[in-house]
């Protein structure tokens, strides 16, 4: 410290400061002429490379709450492994869950390499002050919530996901790879489930009905705000992180889950779901967008328990990372000790 | 409760909007990244691994979560292939670090054998001294067989 202190203090203050500027200046310029060349060659920036300070900015709160998302969305589903009806569901259920909790852990591995510890993103998170998919605030109230998360809120997901491997920022996209090569098995297992409801009684068949009709708006919500309200998005474009608009992915959704449906035999709750010739584009009914909002804001359905929930889970698993941490110090002294 | 005992359904079995405001109203626009940050907006982070994240030394200040240091895992994904770099995680020890990276990497057979190494042992070259430090094989075409054209067509060369 007082060697640090010694030396940071120059013979001409001024002059040295206006060096150090000039050659800040210049190392920024430098940095940004490389960082523009990358993103035309539509290459990639890794985590050592200069950055400008909003590239990092906006990645750092989409990989997080990308992460967290995937951290609470273990919890709609976990929430139904004590009561699958089947064995064979159990252990899918439980390895569903297993992949969202390894899918957050690569997010926020990806989040650190931009210069934020894993320690602030879990206090934000508790704290409420971090946002995460609006989805997983709606409750899953049957068991066909099981198949309709699965087909419609991770298909919506993969939609999303698959142009974001060929993010512009390494870390990002790597994890994203590995994502979506797990999260097509959790959107196959969902269309089984309502498959097979769909084709049980009138009632299972019903209640499959009935859970696609209350998750469909929601998933479609989650390409987030249209384009005309998405500010970012177009600098999110510019800078090759977003591949394709809000609008676009949503569109591209409806299209698939139109013919996924009709293979279900059941239907999507929108009378309005139509194919546009002239734009080739899919159309689909207004969605609530103040809904959105509020839930986004804290006030959807599930939001308090949520964030109750893994309040709890971090407080409940704090004897473990002191217990391990405890342990590893003692281990690190014997070793100490024996070499000696 | 719903018939299936479902903690997730409300006592009304709606799924309504709870307009009531939250008591603290979250923040939820990101906020500024905490790691001081020069004004090329890298952090200005005396130790940090490869990939430029602060080390535990953000840990080391909490309370309840200590020095989780940051390991790199490497996995070989069948004999006979080297270890390839998988991803990282946080881990006490090695030996919990090796089930961490187990569980995190390998759930569906993905390797036959993991590495850990603790991230800040890993020395990695500085992408600023690009240009300089892989110079050298610039303009050496001579190091590649496809320099040599004259032998096409010859059977076996």
């Amino acid at each position: 410290m007082a060697a640090q202190n010694l030396q940071s203090v120059p013979a001409e203050p001024a002059a040295n400061q206006a060096q150090a500027q000039a050659a800040q200046q210049e190392a920024d310029a430098a940095g940004q002429a490389h960082f523009d060349r990358v993103i035309a060659e539509d290459s990639r920036i890794e985590p050592k490379d200069w950055m400008p300070a909003a590239y990092r900015k906006t990645l750092l709160r989409q990989v997080s709450q990308h992460g967290h998302s995937e951290i609470i969305g273990m919890q709609p589903e976990a929430n139904w492994i004590s009561r699958a009806p089947s064995l064979k569901r159990k252990s899918i259920l439980m390895a569903k869950v297993q992949d969202e909790a390894g899918h957050g852990l690569y997010l926020y591995s990806a989040a650190e390499t931009l210069g934020q510890s894993r320690d602030k993103m879990m206090d934000d998170l508790i704290a409420g002050k971090a946002r995460y998919s609006s989805i997983f605030n709606y409750p899953a109230l049957t068991w066909a919530d099981m198949g309709a998360i699965g087909w419609l809120v991770d298909g919506a997901a993969i939609c999303n996901q698959v142009p974001l491997c060929r993010a512009s920022y390494g870390p990002y996209g790597r994890a994203m790879v590995r994502i979506c090569k797990e999260e097509s098995f959790h959107q196959r297992q969902g269309f089984e489930i309502l498959l097979e409801l769909s084709n049980g009684t009138a009632a299972q068949k019903q209640m499959a009905q009935d859970a696609v009709n209350r998750w469909y708006a929601p998933a479609l919500m989650m390409f987030g705000p249209p384009d005309d309200d998405s500010p970012n998005s177009k600098q999110s474009m510019a800078w090759n992180i977003k591949r394709f608009s809000n609008d676009e992915l949503r569109s591209r959704f409806v299209g698939m889950m139109v013919e996924q449906v009709r293979v279900l035999g059941l239907t999507l709750p929108d009378d309005q779901v139509r194919y546009n010739e002239d734009t080739k584009k899919w159309e689909h009914g207004p969605l609530d967008w103040h809904e959105f909002q509020e839930v986004l804001a804290g006030r959807g359905p599930c939001n308090a328990q949520r964030l109750e929930r893994r309040r709890e889970a971090h407080d409940d698993g704090a004897w473990v990372r002191e217990a391990a941490a405890a342990y590893a110090a003692k281990q690190l002294n014997k070793q100490k000790e024996y070499a000696a | 409760m719903s018939p299936h005992g479902n903690p997730e359904a409300p006592a009304s079995g709606a799924a309504e909007i709870n307009r009531e405001a939250p008591k603290a109203s979250p923040v939820v626009e990101s906020r500024e990244v905490s790691t001081s940050s020069t004004s090329d907006g890298r952090p200005v982070s005396t130790s940090s691994t490869t990939d430029g994240r602060p080390v535990s030394a953000s840990s080391t200040t909490a309370h309840d979560r200590s020095a989780w240091g940051l390991w790199e895992v490497f996995v070989r994904s069948s004999r006979g292939l080297s270890h390839v770099h998988a991803g990282s995680l946080h881990a006490p020890d090695a030996a919990m670090a090796l089930r961490n990276a187990r569980d995190l990497y390998t759930r569906r057979n993905e390797g036959v054998s993991i590495w850990v190494v603790p991230a800040d042992a890993i020395a990695a070259s500085d992408p600023d001294s690009k240009g300089s430090f892989f110079e050298s094989p610039q303009g050496k075409d001579y190091r590649h067989a496809t320099y040599y054209t004259k032998s096409e067509g010859v059977k076996h060369l």
